[in-house]
Order: structure tokens, then sequence, then C-alpha cells
């Protein structure tokens, strides 16, 4: 019978010290695909894991764009174009009073971007994902910090890693089924 | 976080750690049994939300004749109370994202639920606008959208900014909600034993695990939703006043309205967050995540704004004076001396002269005399919208045109039962989520610190 690929090797740590210690000395040692886990945002952890590119700013700010954008055009539309109404002799493009909607309008699609951008460059929702197959990830919500190194990274052995995770002093060390 | 930068009482009682924290939140939600003071207390609230629902019931049937709204006062209690509720919904989004900008970390432990108490406030409030229009199934009109009768609003009127305003608030107030639970929600995935309460967190979770990268991101979004929802907040409370600014009644056409409004509204919402934080840390002994310092800091907040609040009823008097407007000043000598004077007096009493005891560091510090100034306060300032709305539209230009508003039961009914409504949410609330941000509350531990 044919083994369960493996997702990759998870060591399970006390501190959030500890944690991002042990993923800068695995980024060192050159391996590039790992991943960390913990159960609040920790300060130093993305950069200790090689990950810079945060786009999250990026979808927010187009967002909020096109809702400034959509919100003073479809105004200007309604109230010059299609249904023109002299209210006082006021101008009919009277811009002024269009700027509370843009506002709110902006702040609308730079909110909700910024909330659904994030999830979606998260990857979320995934209910299923091989780290939860570990049973004692259950505490990286809790009070247990993990560091993995996948198994697709080129320097990934099955002896080699863990001998290399047990170097960093984990509390434990479990092989991640996918 | 180091003890110069920490004066006072501290933020979170020393001893805990990161597993103690989420056990005494995540416990008061999965294995603490439910109290006869919680079933009494909502069903109390139950009760009166159903008292709320035959009156609007009632109003459904009959319409808005049932309420003591006639010309010339057509706004009545439905505009006080929606002003009422929106205001005190923006303590929590000023709690969640002003502070959080401001990097008050006291706040980690009141945001959740002030944020909770924003979302049942906005739609307490919502509601007022909805079966005031007369027609409440035709209250979609107010929003832009193609139709066969060629209609489009008119963006020219303030009532139509509002109408973009309060519904970008509930939206944003919602997402910062839920988006601020998610890592919340796994942590009651993964302790929960129940299997139907795995399978609901799990999918309000969306399986949120806690990846560094996931973190990063999620800590970006946050940040700058919390950017979004500061100027938001205060442009919302700002519409609000536009609605009475930019008419000509006497009263109401200042531009002092917008700063007022906005200060007004904070006052509120922090006196409703110290009525609602005092019996909740009191109930789930929750005394050592809401210390002697958040009720400290709410009461200054309080005492700050409710001077703001002061000064704008002494300009408005000023002004009044020092205008030479003829109806400016029949408005001051109408609010002082006019049929509704015994409520002004209560108005400043509330509002103004009973809070000054919030200098007295002892009192500032007793929960009860907390408990009991805000609920001062919030009777204040509703008093304070009844005086903007009815005793300006009472007696405005025309002697031929004065009138009285005298409010019926059902106007009591809906005012008391929307009360309860809020209530009986924030009662499920505390039962069936965390109240209190349980990673936020870890990253206020020392040992969350990276040390080089």
């Amino acid at each position: 019978m044919k083994r369960a690929p493996i997702y990759g090797m998870m060591a399970e740590f006390d501190s959030p010290t500890h944690l991002v210690d042990a993923a800068h000395r695995t980024h060192e040692a050159g391996y590039l695909k790992i991943d960390a886990y913990s159960p609040f945002p920790v300060e130093g952890l993305a950069e200790a894991i090689g990950f810079h590119k945060n786009r999250v700013p990026l979808v927010v700010l187009i967002g909020g764009l096109i809702g400034g954008l959509s919100g003073y055009l479809l105004q200007y539309w309604i109230s010059a174009v299609s249904y023109p109404i002299n209210v006082g002799g006021k101008p009919y493009h009277s811009w002024p009073a269009f700027i509370v909607v843009t506002f709110e309008m902006t702040i609308l699609f730079g909110g909700i971007s910024a909330v659904f951008g994030m999830l979606a460059l998260n990857g979320l929702p995934m209910p299923y994902h091989p780290v939860f197959n570990v049973p004692r990830f259950a505490f990286a919500t809790k009070d247990r910090f993990f560091l993995i190194v996948f198994s697709t990274d080129p320097n990934y052995s099955p002896s080699g890693t863990r001998r290399f995770l047990e170097s960093l002093g984990p509390r434990s060390i479990s092989e991640v089924p996918s | 976080m180091d003890e110069q930068r920490q004066p006072g009482a501290p933020v979170i009682e020393p001893g805990y750690t990161f597993g103690t924290v989420t056990d005494k939140i995540s416990s008061i939600v999965l294995t603490r049994p439910t109290s006869n003071g919680w079933y009494l207390g909502f069903g109390v609230a139950f009760l009166l939300t159903m008292m709320m629902l035959y009156a609007v019931g009632y109003l459904f049937l009959r319409g808005v004749g049932i309420w003591g709204i006639t010309i010339p006062i057509g706004w009545g209690f439905a505009i006080v109370n929606f002003v009422w509720w929106i205001g005190i919904g923006h303590a929590g989004t000023l709690i969640s994202a002003i502070l959080l900008l401001l990097r008050q970390s006291w706040r980690n432990s009141i945001n959740r639920f002030a944020e909770a108490m924003t979302l049942f406030a906005v739609s307490a409030a919502g509601l007022f606008p909805l079966i005031h229009v007369g027609r409440p199934w035709l209250a979609y009109w107010l929003f832009p959208y193609p139709n066969t009768m060629n209609y489009w609003p008119q963006f020219r009127s303030p009532l139509v900014w509002d109408v973009f305003a309060v519904s970008t608030y509930a939206t944003i107030s919602l997402l910062f909600w839920f988006i601020g639970l998610v890592p919340d929600l796994a942590t009651l995935r993964d302790r929960s034993t129940n299997r139907a309460a795995q399978i609901i967190y799990g999918i309000l979770a969306l399986g949120w695990r806690g990846s560094a990268r996931h973190w990063h991101r999620y800590e970006t979004a946050y940040l700058l939703l919390a950017g979004l929802a500061t100027p938001l907040v205060l442009s919302v409370h700002t519409v609000v006043s536009f609605d009475f600014a930019v008419a000509i009644v006497p009263g109401w056409h200042t531009t002092i309205f917008p700063p007022y409004f906005v200060a007004g509204a904070i006052y509120s919402g922090f006196a409703m967050v110290l009525m609602l934080a005092i019996p909740i840390r009191k109930f789930y002994g929750l005394e050592d995540f809401i210390t002697e310092r958040h009720l400290q800091n709410s009461a200054k907040v309080m005492l700050a704004t409710g001077l703001i609040v002061a000064y704008g009823y002494a300009i408005e008097a000023f002004m009044g004076w020092y205008s030479g407007n003829r109806f400016d000043s029949f408005l001051l000598w109408n609010r002082l001396h006019g049929p509704y004077a015994p409520w002004y007096y209560s108005l400043l009493a509330c509002n103004i002269f009973i809070p000054q005891v919030l200098w007295i560091r002892k009192l500032r510090t007793s929960p009860v005399a907390l408990f009991l100034v805000s609920g001062v306060i919030l009777v204040g300032m509703w008093l304070e919208r009844f005086i903007i709305v009815v005793v300006s539209l009472q007696r405005d230009f025309l002697t031929s045109s004065w009138g009285m508003y005298y409010p019926t039961r059902w106007d009591w009914m809906t005012y008391i039962g929307t009360i309860g409504m809020f209530l009986a949410a924030m009662f499920l609330f505390v039962r069936i989520l965390p109240m209190i941000s349980i990673f936020e509350m870890r990253t206020l531990l020392p040992e969350a610190e990276v040390k080089e």
C-alpha cells in the first residue's frame, strides 16, 4: 500500500522569541518554503520566514478609488444627465453637495476591499488544511508556536530536515500528512 | 511594555499566561453554565423586544397617526431616538479604531463588546427612520436604483447623505467586528468539545490557522480598516447634524453642530460602554481584564467630551444673544421659560453639572458611582436630542403655526422596546461569542514580546 504523501515537517515551540529565532535559522539554513503559526501576530515573524510582499494596501487603494469615482460619477450622471431637476436655481452639477456621498462610497469600497482582499490573498475561507492533521496543532490558537518546512522545498528530506529541526530545540516534531 | 509608559493601574493583572487568558475568556462561552440571572435578564429584554414588535406592528396597521407627531412637530420621538442610538454606537468605533491608531493598548479588553454595542445600537437607530417614513415597505426608494418610474434620489439633500453615511457605517462596523472575531473563532473551534459548536465556530472561523503570512496581511488590513473607520465615524454624526444644520429652523441652522454632535455622540457612547462593562466585569469575574484603569480612562473621556458639549450649549446661548436675530433670541427664551423649560434644566443638570463629580478621583474609580453617572449622562443626551428636535420645531417663525408635542404610549413602547432589543442582543452576544478579544489580550502579556 502506498503511504499518503507528506506535506511537511512541523516543530512546536514554547515562546514567540523561540519561534522567531528558529524561523530565522531555518531560513538562513537555506529552507525557503517554510511557514510559521502563532496564536497572535508576532512582530518580525513574517520577515523571519522571508515574507515581504504585502499587496493589501494596493488592493485597498484601488478599491477606495473605484468607490469614490463611482460615487461621484453616479451622482453627476443622475443629477445632471438622467434626472435633472432645478432646485432653487442650483446648478445641476452642484459638486459641493456630492462630496459627502463620494466620501462615504470611498470608505465603503476601501473597507470592503480591505476585508475581502485580505481574505482572498490569504486563500481563506479554507476549512480543510493539511496542518490540521497534526493533533497538537489545536494549540496553535492557544499558547503554542509552530514552524513547518514544506516537503516541496528542494532541500527537504525526511531525515535531514528532522535532524535540522531537532537542532533548534523544539518541544516536539511531527510529520504532517497531506 | 515598560513601566514608564504605563502609569497607574495595570491594563491586565499580573500572573496570566497565554493559556490562562485563553481559558478564562473562552470558558465563559464554552463551559460556563448559563446562569439564572442570564435567563432573567434575557427574558425581560426579550419581552421588551416583543413589546416593540407589537408597537411597530400596530404602526404598520394604522400609520404614524398613532404617534404624537403633528405639524409643526413632524419629527418627534423617531428622530430623537435615531440620533440617540446612533450616537451611542460611536464609542465602539472610537475605541476600536481611533484608540488602535493612537496605540492605546488598554482598549484591547473592551473593544470587542464595544464594537458589538455599536452594531446593536446602529440596528436600533436604523429602525427609526425606516418606520418614520410612513410607508416603510417603500423605504428602498431611498437608494439609487434603476426603476420604471424613471426616478432618482435628490443628492443635494442631507437626508440622502444620511442614508449613505449610516449604511456605510453599519457595513464597516460589521466587517470590523467580524474580522476581529475570526482568530478568536478559531480558538473556540479548537477548544470546544461539542461537535455542533466545532462545526459552527469552524465555519465562522473561515479556516483560520494563524500563519505568519496571514497575520501579516491581517494586521495590515485591520490597521487600514481602522484608518478608514476613523474619518467615517466622525463623518457619520456630522452628516446626522447636517440633517438639522442645513435647515433654516432656529436652533438648527448653526455651524457648531457637527463637532458638538460628534462630541455628544462619544459622550453618550462611553456612558453606555460603562453601563455595560461594569455589570459584565462583575458578573463574569473579569476584573483582572477590565481593570480600574479602563474605568478611569473612560471616565476621563466622558469628562472631556462632556466639556465640549457644555461649550456647544454655551455657544448656542451666546449666539442667541449676540446674533441679534429675533428668532434665535426667542429660541433661547423659549428654552429657558417656555413649556419645555423643565426638560431644558434637567438636560443642563444631567449633561453638564452632575458629571462634574468625575473630577473626584474617588468617584472615578468607584464602579457604582460611575454606573450611576453614566445613566444620568444617557438620560441627559436623550433630553438634548429631545430639546433640539421638539423645542426648535415647536415655536418657529409664525405664531399661528406654533404647537405642542405629546408623545403617546406607542412612542414610549417603541423607544423602550428598542432598549430591550439592544439588551437582548447583548445578552446573546456575551453567551455565544468571546466578549473580550482573546488574541489581542495575548499580545498584552509580557511574554508576547520577542526578545532579541
